[in-house]
């Protein structure tokens, strides 16, 4: 990654009188995951490339509050919230794009009730909104006729219906998009959702994202296109327990894209 | 038919929707043991969805072949009880094939009823194929051993039973119709385009045999109808009426959204502001008992969660959908829903033995029914509640027992203990520090 990342924050925006036109929350695994680092740094790529004006919170950011909810913990879920809503509002912020699913369904569906009332955007639709305003345009290159399959995200498919997004992105970088056996509102869990991330699985006879790995493998695919960081993680182990690392790659939509324009 | 014919129907009609008028207010009572939640905004929606998925069975048919079955059944049993008020009327008042003055539109009408009847025979033959011959993964799972698989063939051996009776008692009907020059009050009505082919079985009986089975036909026909009407509240099966007001009810939000319990919102506000007052007193009204966070029984669940329990079928489309489940976890989300109304029902025999107030019988929806282990197996993913034909939530039964079982108890598992004071301490479920949250932009 030879270019430099312009991430302006905030509290930056704010000093400089400017309000961005939207904010990118980056979430915690976007933040400090190594893998999923990566992901987050292909998608400023992308919005420093399309020339959009956005902020992140940086040291401003803390977790939405996701896992604790799931996990049954309403207080530190409501706690979170609630200062991360005083924070959005002091900010006066509108328009909210983050990359990961799960942030987008809490931000996007828990957080008006509590006061938190913003227009929040998956990635993928914000990105396919770029391509639509013909701001952001997306060749194939080393992509083209590739075999893409794509992992639907509890959080952003059945959650939220998301389901085209991501597809109409795949599809523009003239790869081969091949759907698993279960896919869209049939689509299986990497098994990361509800909290499951952060605890052993409980006894059974099989690890859930081995059961998803398969499904995907099924499809003979070069990539497994993902749109969520903890899926992006499940099926990357997956991959490497099938020991098809050297075969398969696992990427987020934000990689593809980054990636197929050499950014 | 003389009097006594009469007043052994209206007898009968009397005890088969008294005993039943008695199990539906059971079952409104015990489901109004459930904590209130407001389900009755945006009508227009909650009209639509009945619309669309009880009445027109949308999400059966996502897997097809269960699905036009299912519908064949549906159809056949909505319309083949408009001839249920014929016979009812017949009955009451000892009349023979009252709607006959309809001519041609009896004959379709009656024609319509056979084609259906001799259809969910068929569907009905296979539905029993399915659940003992092929023996479907979801038919023989672990959480029908017993009463509940029983129950299910019981359903189907009921439904076959009754539409052999219809055809019966037109066959002997319409024999009784072609006897040349007629006989008795058998008019020439209708039009059998099944039963003609039953029909020719009676050849060689003497008239009055077949008058006499003819009668015979109809009663048992009568009668396994209002048993079956009564057997609905002791099954599986009372999602025929429920699906109707469990569709309606459902849940409205994006399936993401889980509700903030308000009880919560109301501390954390209070534990947020600079100016509350740490030492005030309570707000006076306080004969109330404090909130509980979270569901342990099935009181502590709202109306729309037990109505759900209740319309249940038990078809296993959650169960075989649930990424837990096929990975050889406890979590069944149907066993979530048997076990809700499992308890449900005791609690409400509870409430009968003891006139009308529950004692505390030392047990809970939590542990005696539904462990922890299962509870912690759920990805949240929404298969479940994407597949339930009637949109009945069990993912929200789970979740509200987590909420018990992390905020009551405590109880959560060690590594979700780390991740949520992970997220007390510095805002993330992994031991990073706030401050380093935008490392990753000079990172090469």
């Amino acid at each position: 990654m030879s270019e430099v990342l312009i991430v302006p924050t905030m509290a930056e925006m704010l000093a400089q009188g400017k309000q961005p036109e939207v904010l990118f929350w980056v979430g915690c695994a976007g933040s400090f995951d190594d893998r999923s680092k990566k992901i987050t740094k292909a998608f400023v790529q992308i919005l420093n490339r399309a020339n959009v004006s956005f902020a992140v919170l940086g040291t401003e950011e803390s977790c939405t509050g996701d896992p604790a909810k799931r996990a049954g913990n309403e207080f530190l879920f409501q706690m979170q919230a609630m200062m991360n809503i005083e924070v959005l509002n002091a900010y006066e912020i509108k328009k909210i794009v983050t990359a990961c699913p799960h942030c987008f369904n809490t931000l996007k569906n828990e957080y008006p009730e509590l006061g938190g009332k913003y227009e929040v955007l998956h990635h993928t639709e914000f990105l396919k909104s770029l391509l639509d305003n013909g701001r952001l345009t997306i060749e194939g290159g080393q992509f083209k006729g590739k075999r893409i399959t794509f992992h639907d995200p509890c959080y952003l498919g059945r959650a939220n219906k998301v389901y085209e997004a991501p597809r109409d992105l795949i599809q523009k970088l003239d790869a081969e998009l091949v759907e698993m056996k279960r896919s869209r509102a049939n689509g299986l869990c990497c098994g990361a959702g509800g909290a499951q991330m952060f605890k052993d699985a409980e006894p059974g006879n099989k690890e859930i994202n081995i059961e998803r790995t398969e499904d995907a493998l099924e499809t003979k695919p070069d990539i497994i296109a993902a749109g969520c960081p903890f899926c992006n993680t499940m099926m990357t182990d997956g991959i490497k327990n099938k020991e098809k690392e050297g075969e398969v790659k696992v990427l987020d939509i934000a990689e593809l894209i980054a990636n197929a324009q050499d950014l | 038919m003389g009097y006594l014919d009469n007043i052994l129907f209206t007898i009968l009609l009397v005890i088969g929707f008294g005993y039943f008028y008695l199990n539906v207010k059971k079952i409104i009572r015990n489901i109004n043991l459930g904590a209130a939640v407001n389900r009755k905004d945006n009508p227009k929606a909650r009209w639509k969805n009945m619309a669309m998925i009880a009445l027109g069975q949308s999400k059966m048919v996502r897997r097809p072949i269960a699905g036009v079955l299912h519908i064949i059944v549906y159809v056949g049993f909505v319309i083949i009880n408009i001839e249920l008020l014929e016979i009812i009327i017949d009955g009451l008042f000892g009349t023979h094939r009252i709607f006959a003055f309809l001519g041609t539109a009896y004959n379709v009408l009656i024609g319509s009823f056979e084609i259906l009847a001799f259809l969910v025979l068929f569907a009905v033959t296979a539905f029993l194929i399915r659940r003992n011959i092929i023996k479907l993964n979801r038919f023989i799972h672990s959480d029908l051993k017993g009463w509940p698989k029983s129950d299910a063939n019981y359903i189907l051996y009921f439904e076959i039973t009754l539409m052999t009776l219809f055809l019966l008692m037109n066959a002997t009907d319409l024999h009784l119709q072609n006897i040349p020059g007629g006989y008795s009050h058998f008019i020439k009505a209708g039009s059998f385009p099944i039963s003609q082919f039953i029909e020719p079985l009676f050849n060689g009986y003497s008239n009055g045999l077949v008058m006499l089975l003819s009668e015979l036909f109809w009663w048992l026909h009568i009668i396994g109808i209002f048993v079956f009407m009564n057997y609905l509240y002791f099954s599986k099966h009372l999602h025929i009426l429920l699906a109707f007001p469990n569709t309606y009810f459902a849940n409205l939000n994006p399936q993401g959204q889980f509700d903030n319990l308000e009880s919560v919102t109301n501390e954390v506000k209070l534990m947020m502001d600079p100016n509350a007052d740490p030492y005030a007193t309570p707000a006076p009204d306080e004969n109330a008992v404090p909130a509980k966070f979270g569901a342990s029984d099935i009181q502590d669940l709202n109306w729309v969660q037990l109505l759900n329990a209740y319309t249940c079928t038990e078809c296993g489309r959650c169960t075989s959908s649930c990424p837990a489940n096929q990975t050889g976890k406890k979590l069944s989300p149907r066993k979530i829903m048997m076990d809700t109304r499992d308890r449900m029902e005791e609690v409400g025999k509870n409430i009968d033995v003891n006139k009308g107030i529950f004692v505390p019988d030392n047990k809970s929806l939590l542990n005696d029914y539904i462990t922890p282990e299962e509870l912690w197996a759920c990805t949240s993913c929404n298969a479940c509640v994407e597949e339930c034909p009637v949109n009945i939530s069990p993912l929200s039964i789970i979740m509200d027992m987590r909420r018990y079982l992390v905020m009551e108890q405590s109880a959560a598992p060690t590594p979700i203990n780390a991740m949520m004071s992970n997220i007390e301490n510095n805002g993330a479920p992994w031991q990073y520090s706030q401050q380093d949250r935008l490392n990753w932009k000079n990172e090469i």
